[in-house]
């Protein structure tokens, strides 16, 4: 059965506040069936927020929302048993087993009997963890415990699985397995992910994207077409004379320029045979010279000014502290 | 509403919608886990004797050399103590098991409970429940201990004991519920559970007998609740003893309103009275979101 017209997630002009603080700022998109959906910011742009509130955990201030064709306001309940969850922080109980942590799940989402320990035996072989079920989960490491999580997120077998921040303190390895347990899930059930990341990189397996920044949504798009609406390359110069470079790439080429990560950096059409030129012209001596393709960092930083990398840094502290006091 | 599988060979689940019997088996599994990690806990359960055994023995038995020239000849001090120290046990437990809400808090597991589909009173219930049982089961270890102060070991005394356990720890697991429902983290909770369960203890004629009291003090202790709670457990060893009518007088002298003479059965009632009350404090806690 799929209702393939019906959006999975559906968000009008939706709205938070924290005292005077606005979180999210009155935001719109829509999630198809079945899609993989990225909300792609630096910490503190709004993104746990949403979430919260459509996995009706926190109380929109304004607008609305749906998940699975129901309000997450109005009916909260019927929301609930058609989610699954995995957040950022961990949320298991370590002093029980990996599959008491699972059963308790199944006797709290009411899944029928006859079939939960079937299922529980199917979601944790996917995340390969059955020959642990019997072990204490706080015997686990960091990146079993996020496995066993999203084994239990999908146990109730939910329509939109939320991810928030699925790799977030993994290592690379695990990031990947993780990944493949995602696009697996694709292929296996009927299943419409959403998820959050701060990782340009993995934001490229997403179907598609929405890029928020500071509690508002700057552009939605597939990652393809994001990297072609940029257009230009990245050109990152190493100087001499950092200031004089900006103001020379100014007034001699035409080039909005600014310090990111540390490097001159900016954007051009055909960067390669632009370099030739910059040499011969710019009157700073070079050290180094670096040009990449657009990638989705571009786009971040097409869209909002700034690399994902800054944003945090300016954001950061305010972020951690507004994440202190939700709890 | 179906929760659609296409693969074949996978487990299709269909989550029902919310029914009595779905809120009963999210009751039971939240109990369970309150069981699970109490036998698993061993330390805990050690610790939590430590307390009521010190009171006993060391405490009992020091005072007992300067009470037993007193009008309650015949009696052993720690006898007198023994309902009085049962009560500290069970409401030290039950406060331990309500503080786990924050301990689950911090740790991310409350927010698993909350976001599943069920309602906050299931969870709050079971809660209390498990409260409950675990005092109780801790309770039984006091129980055992009857034989070194002079208490018989009879069914009835037994079983009474047991019941008014359970109401005490029931009750003590919802007040402590709902001071744990909105506190961030475990310092505050035991701060505020030291301040409250201290002067409660002090005043609940677990550690003297609630005869001859200056009025002032009197008044106090009519007015804490537990006083309801420990009176009953006392009445019930009491009548279990040999013991002469004026050491009843002097070591068990009931709780009184003016001249009325508040029967065990009101008291209990008391106790239950407040155990739901605070039950239905500690749901509307839950219920509230951000």
């Amino acid at each position: 059965m799929t209702t393939s017209e019906e959006p999975a997630v559906a968000v009008r002009g939706l709205k938070k506040n924290y005292g005077d603080v606005e979180a999210v700022k009155g935001i719109d998109f829509e999630v198809r069936p079945g899609e993989v959906f990225g909300f792609l910011g630096p910490n503190g742009a709004g993104k746990t927020t949403t979430i919260s509130m459509l996995c009706t955990l926190s109380r929109p201030t304004g607008g609305s929302a749906s998940v699975a064709g129901h309000d997450v306001v109005k009916e909260r309940d019927e929301v609930r048993r058609n989610i699954g969850l995995v957040f950022q922080d961990p949320t298991l109980d370590g002093y029980l087993s990996a599959e008491q942590n699972l059963r308790f799940h199944a006797e709290l989402y009411g899944v029928p009997k006859e079939v939960v320990g079937e299922r529980i035996r199917q979601v944790m072989e996917m995340v390969a963890l059955w020959d642990r079920k019997d072990a204490k989960v706080m015997t686990f490491s960091g990146g079993m415990k996020r496995r066993l999580e999203i084994a239990r997120g999908l146990l109730h077998s939910p329509r939109v699985l939320f991810l928030d921040e699925p790799t977030v303190g993994l290592d690379p390895q695990t990031r990947s397995a993780i990944w493949g347990y995602i696009n697996k899930l694709r292929h296996t059930e009927d299943i419409t992910i959403f998820m959050t990341t701060h990782y340009m990189d993995e934001a490229e397996y997403c179907d598609r994207i929405a890029i928020i920044d500071h509690g508002e949504i700057v552009v939605i798009d597939s990652p393809e077409a994001l990297k072609a609406s940029v257009g230009k390359d990245r050109v990152q110069i190493q100087t001499a004379d950092d200031q004089t470079a900006i103001t020379a790439l100014a007034e001699r080429f035409g080039l909005d320029a600014a310090v990111r990560e540390g490097v001159v950096t900016f954007a051009v059409a055909s960067g390669e045979e632009f370099v030739p030129r910059l040499f011969a012209d710019l009157g700073v001596p070079i050290r180094s010279v670096h040009v990449s393709r657009p990638s989705l960092d571009d786009v971040f930083m097409n869209y909002t000014g700034s690399t994902i990398r800054d944003a945090e840094g300016e954001s950061g502290a305010s972020a951690w502290m507004r994440a202190r006091a939700r709890r | 509403m179906t929760t659609g599988i296409t693969a074949p060979g996978v487990v299709g689940v269909r989550v029902p919608g919310r029914s009595v019997r779905h809120d009963i088996r999210a009751i039971k599994i939240v109990l369970h886990r309150e069981m699970l990690r109490f036998v698993n806990d061993r330390t805990r359960m050690v610790s939590t004797l430590v307390q009521p055994v010190l009171w006993l023995f060391v405490m009992g038995t020091g005072l007992s050399t300067l009470v037993s020239r007193g009008p309650s000849q015949g009696v052993d001090f720690r006898t007198f103590m023994y309902p009085g120290v049962i009560a500290m046990t069970v409401i030290t437990t039950a406060m331990f098991s309500a503080g786990s809400i924050v301990w689950d808090r911090e740790f991310g597991f409350l927010r698993e409970m909350l976001v599943a589909p069920v309602g906050r009173a299931s969870i709050v219930i079971g809660k209390c429940l498990g409260g409950g049982i675990v005092a109780t089961a801790q309770g039984i270890i006091i129980l055992a201990l009857a034989g070194l102060v002079h208490v018989p070991y009879s069914p009835t005394l037994i079983i009474t004991l047991l019941g008014e356990m359970f109401l005490a720890s029931f009750a003590i697991t919802a007040f402590g519920v709902s001071l744990a429902a909105r506190m961030k983290n475990m310092q505050t909770f035991f701060g505020i559970m030291q301040m409250a369960i201290m002067p409660m203890i002090f005043l609940s004629g677990a550690m003297f007998p609630l005869s001859n009291l200056p009025a002032w003090l009197s008044f106090l202790t009519k007015i804490n609740p537990l006083t309801y709670a420990v009176d009953p457990m006392r009445h019930a060893v009491f009548t279990h003893l040999d013991v002469s009518p004026q050491a009843v007088e002097a070591l068990n002298p009931g709780v009184h309103w003016y001249a009325w003479h508040v029967p065990v059965a009101a008291e209990l009632g008391i106790v239950a009275l407040m155990g739901i009350a605070l039950l239905g404090v500690a749901i509307a806690q839950f219920r509230r979101t951000d």
